[in-house]
């Protein structure tokens, strides 16, 4: 089963493949010139200390994102729906 | 005849560019492993196969868009300057992204050539590159190499010189966006062409994409033509609304999905990978060093490692250096005859730059530490870990590098730091950190921290300079929270940054690094210091006092003379001046010799009448009484001859403090005493603090001269830190109130400069009287809380 979340609500370890980034302006941009762009494979690295950012592994590097950013890619992950 | 031609290095930050650059033109330069420290541009030479090829270092950038600063000045080089061939670098382990930016200047079309960096590392995380085959997918040529180790250079110098020879030109590759927007494409690229208002600087259809992306300083230079650009902006918005509606992105976002699209049809086809998304090495140290609770911790036990290191390491090598500057300075004195000249030259020239050298070697060894933390990686992992809390008071994760730079581990330099923050794309998180970064703990202030810690602190150096450290950081971050919940208002930017993989850093790099900026210094040293030594030595000395005003003190002189020859008790030890004249020298020479016992004196102090006076003098001065061996008499004649001595001392003490309060730097100071009373400060300080406006390392060497000039005394002729140890006006809480006023107030001229440059005159006035007024206010609260809490202090 596949279902789509916030890249937020992603557990550490987890992979999943970008269905959609809802970021517009500097933002939007910021993320795709690295690379996030949708159909790419990622995977949680981490979260700092204070659970914010977030490090997601992408194509062969590390990117590290706040939370209230991270919450506009959606991410299509494996498991049931809830 | 040699040709000359000049060549371009682009690259994402972490791609080796900086390596490269230095791989080609052994060019002293700054390597760092943290996004966007080369922000300047750099050039250098190299000569090969008879060429004299020109080597620019563009900023790292990811991208060509026009939102940063970085990405700007790359972009405007390109096409302004033109050079004759573009090097982008590009990281093998990690190619698709690095792709990214070499794509985007095929679209320009510039003459290019791509150096693929890193293969070794590639090939050991499983990546194996084709490098031939890319190259005939991209249409460049491509040339593999590890530049850490110097292997490809040359193969890649041969290429750059077959380039030249041909006579590479520009011409920009066309790559699909979908039918949507080539279709857009198309068409404004025919109108683009038919205006004859536009230059002809950049490729018409690069123009025409940079229009549907929504590039601003594109779209602006289309307006120039209003009848092409009315024309070319409704194609636009027009484009742009199809697509929303068609496929709700926006035309932006359908390009580079394209861009990304094109890439992973090359790497697919040109790069074998054993094993995707595998933990590799730097995952491992990550989540370690970037864990919850082992994370924090680690890092506050590394930074305060770096005092600790740099302190123990440097200890000997710093006192070498003092006493070598001790010697100088007696070695000058005796050769010259006492005068202006031996005051200028001891005074003014060796306690100046000797002070500041002094230190070399501990700001030698904190750059150094500094360069692991930024070369190996981890200062990206400070920005990480730390964005939370600095999100918090309005600034972004990579103000720390801003922050950090400026001496934030304590040891760096202001000037740097300002120029880091070119990194921060929202001007109001940019100009916030640029406002606080003086704040910190900077190279130059270490040594005004060090010797009064000596001073008043000597067991908790270590402790101190760590809580300076804090308090540095604290001042900043508060000023940085009000500057930007008044004036400087607004949303905050995206965080979205690379962590680069931890790498080893190579000792040549650490040391150029370090080298470089220990040069800086000690070429301030020898210039800007230098310069304002003499200037306030000069303010220090002229005018002198008045002849009547001299003659006074000789009056006073003679008359405390004649008192004491007359004095029945020196009856029959003294009757006349040239007595005198030698008493005070056997004295001052017995004295010397820490007055040893009459067999083992030189000669001609034992042998003289005068010894049982010399001797009892000097019980006396001692706090001893007469012991049985000793006869009375001498010690009622020495009494008073200790008496006669202190009261010459005064008298020379008296003069200086007048001259030096009748000089010009005097008067200044004496005029500021108004406004700095209240902390405690006195002239001599405030003259300290008037020079450091220059740069702060001239506050210790202008201390020096002032003391060293308004106090003559035999018994004191030590360091700086020890004569404010005894000075009466001296106490732990002056010297802690003016380690606080050092750290907080005006930006030295070289950084107020900086902030101009990165902002504007303004915001460079603004900084010195925010500092100011901080350093005041903050200066106050301590010395009056102080003197309040603890009374006796």
């Amino acid at each position: 089963m596949k279902r789509v979340i916030r890249m937020r609500d992603m557990s550490d370890d987890q992979k999943g493949v970008i269905k959609k980034i809802s970021a517009a302006g500097d933002m939007g941009r910021r993320v795709r010139e690295m690379g996030l762009v949708p159909g790419t494979l990622i995977q949680i690295q981490g979260r700092a200390p204070l659970k914010d950012p977030v490090a997601v592994k992408i194509r062969d590097f590390i990117l590290t994102l706040r939370n209230n950013e991270a919450d506009h890619i959606l991410v299509e992950v494996d498991g049931p729906d809830l | 005849m040699e040709k000359k031609f000049i060549i371009a290095l682009s690259g994402n930050p972490n791609s080796g560019k900086t390596t490269v650059f230095n791989a080609l033109t052994g060019a002293r330069q700054h390597i760092a492993n943290y996004p966007g420290v080369t922000v300047e541009k750099k050039t250098g030479r190299v000569a090969h196969r008879g060429f004299d090829i020109e080597v620019v270092d563009l900023p790292g950038t990811y991208s060509l868009t026009a939102y940063s600063l970085e990405e700007i000045v790359a972009r405007e080089f390109l096409v302004n300057e033109r050079p004759d061939l573009v090097v982008d670098i590009v990281d093998a382990s990690n190619l698709d992204r690095n792709l990214y930016l070499a794509v985007q200047l095929r679209e320009l079309g510039v003459p290019l050539v791509i150096a693929l960096n890193m293969v070794d590392v590639a090939k050991a995380r499983g990546i194996i590159v084709d490098h031939e085959k890319l190259s005939s997918m991209l249409g460049v040529p491509v040339v593999p190499m590890v530049a850490r180790s110097g292997k490809g250079i040359r193969d890649l110098l041969d290429v750059v010189v077959e380039e030249a020879k041909r006579g590479a030109q520009w011409q920009p590759a066309p790559i699909s966006y979908g039918r949507d927007i080539d279709r857009s494409l198309d068409e404004i690229e025919e109108l683009i062409k038919e205006s004859n208002v536009y230059d002809t600087k950049y490729p018409p259809r690069w123009r025409a994409l940079k229009c549907l992306e929504g590039d601003p300083q594109i779209r602006e230079l289309l307006e120039r033509d209003p009848e092409q650009g009315a024309k070319i902006k409704h194609i636009c918005e027009n484009t742009a609304k199809h697509i929303m509606d068609t496929q709700e992105e926006e035309p932006e976002g359908i390009i580079a999905d394209h861009r990304y699209g094109y890439i992973t049809g090359v790497t697919k086809k040109a790069v074998k990978r054993k094993i995707e998304l595998r933990l590799n090495l730097s995952d491992k140290i990550d989540k370690v060093l970037t864990s919850r609770i082992l994370g924090p911790f680690i890092m506050v036990v590394i930074l305060y490692g770096i005092y600790s290191f740099t302190f123990w390491v440097s200890e000997v090598p710093v006192a070498w250096l003092e006493l070598f500057f001790g010697y100088l300075k007696m070695v000058v004195s005796s050769l010259l005859p006492q005068g202006v000249l031996q005051s200028l030259i001891v005074s003014g020239v060796i306690d100046g730059v000797g002070g500041v050298l002094g230190f070399v070697p501990l700001i030698m060894f904190m750059f150094f530490a500094i360069a692991i933390l930024e070369d190996s990686g981890y200062m990206a992992r400070i920005a990480y870990m730390m964005d939370r809390i600095l999100r918090w008071f309005g600034l972004h994760g990579n103000s720390v590098m801003a922050l950090i730079v400026s001496g934030g581990i304590t040891g760096g330099c202001a000037v740097p730091g300002v120029m880091a923050t070119r990194t921060l794309r929202d001007p109001k998180e940019r100009i916030a950190t640029l406002l606080v970064v003086p704040f910190m703990n900077c190279g130059a202030k270490l040594p005004v921290y060090a010797m009064l810690i000596a001073a008043f602190f000597p067991r908790d150096r270590a402790r101190m300079m760590f809580f300076l450290t804090l308090l540095s950081w604290g001042f900043a971050l508060f000023a940085a929270k009000f500057i930007r919940s008044t004036i400087l208002r607004g949303q905050k930017t995206p965080f979205v940054m690379e962590l680069p993989p931890y790498r080893a850093p190579t000792l040549q790099g650490l040391l150029i690094h370090s080298w470089e900026r220990t040069w800086q210094y000690i070429k301030k040293a020898g210039t800007i210091i230098l310069g304002f030594s003499i200037i306030l030595w000069a303010m220090m000395t002229f005018p002198g006092l008045t002849k009547d005003a001299v003659r006074s003190f000789e009056h006073r002189r003679a008359d405390l003379k004649n008192a004491l020859l007359a004095s029945p008790k020196m009856k029959n030890w003294v009757r006349d001046e040239k007595d005198l004249d030698l008493l005070d020298r056997l004295y001052d020479e017995y004295r010397e010799g820490q007055g040893e016992k009459e067999a083992l004196s030189p000669p001609n102090i034992a042998g003289s009448r005068l010894f049982p006076l010399i001797r009892a003098a000097f019980v006396l001065e001692k706090g001893g009484n007469s012991t049985d061996d000793m006869e009375e008499g001498p010690f009622k004649a020495a009494s008073r001859y200790l008496d006669f001595r202190r009261q010459m001392v005064y008298i020379d003490r008296e003069q200086h403090q007048t001259a030096l309060k009748h000089t010009i730097a005097g008067r200044v100071g004496r005029s500021l005493e108004r406004i700095t009373r209240p902390l405690g400060f006195d002239y001599r300080t405030n003259i300290a603090l008037v020079g450091g406006f220059a740069a702060k390392e001239v506050i210790i060497s202008t201390l020096g001269t002032a003391y060293s000039l308004g106090e003559v005394n035999p018994e004191e002729s030590g360091s700086l830190s020890e004569r404010l140890k005894h000075d009466p006006d001296w106490d732990p809480l002056k010297g802690f109130t003016f380690i606080i006023f050092t750290m907080l107030y005006v930006p030295c001229f070289a950084t107020v400069i900086s902030i101009r440059k990165e902002s504007s005159w303004g915001w460079a006035a603004f900084s010195i009287t925010f500092n100011l007024i901080v350093a005041y206010l903050v200066a106050l609260v301590f010395s009056q809380a102080g003197r309040w809490l603890v009374p006796g202090f």
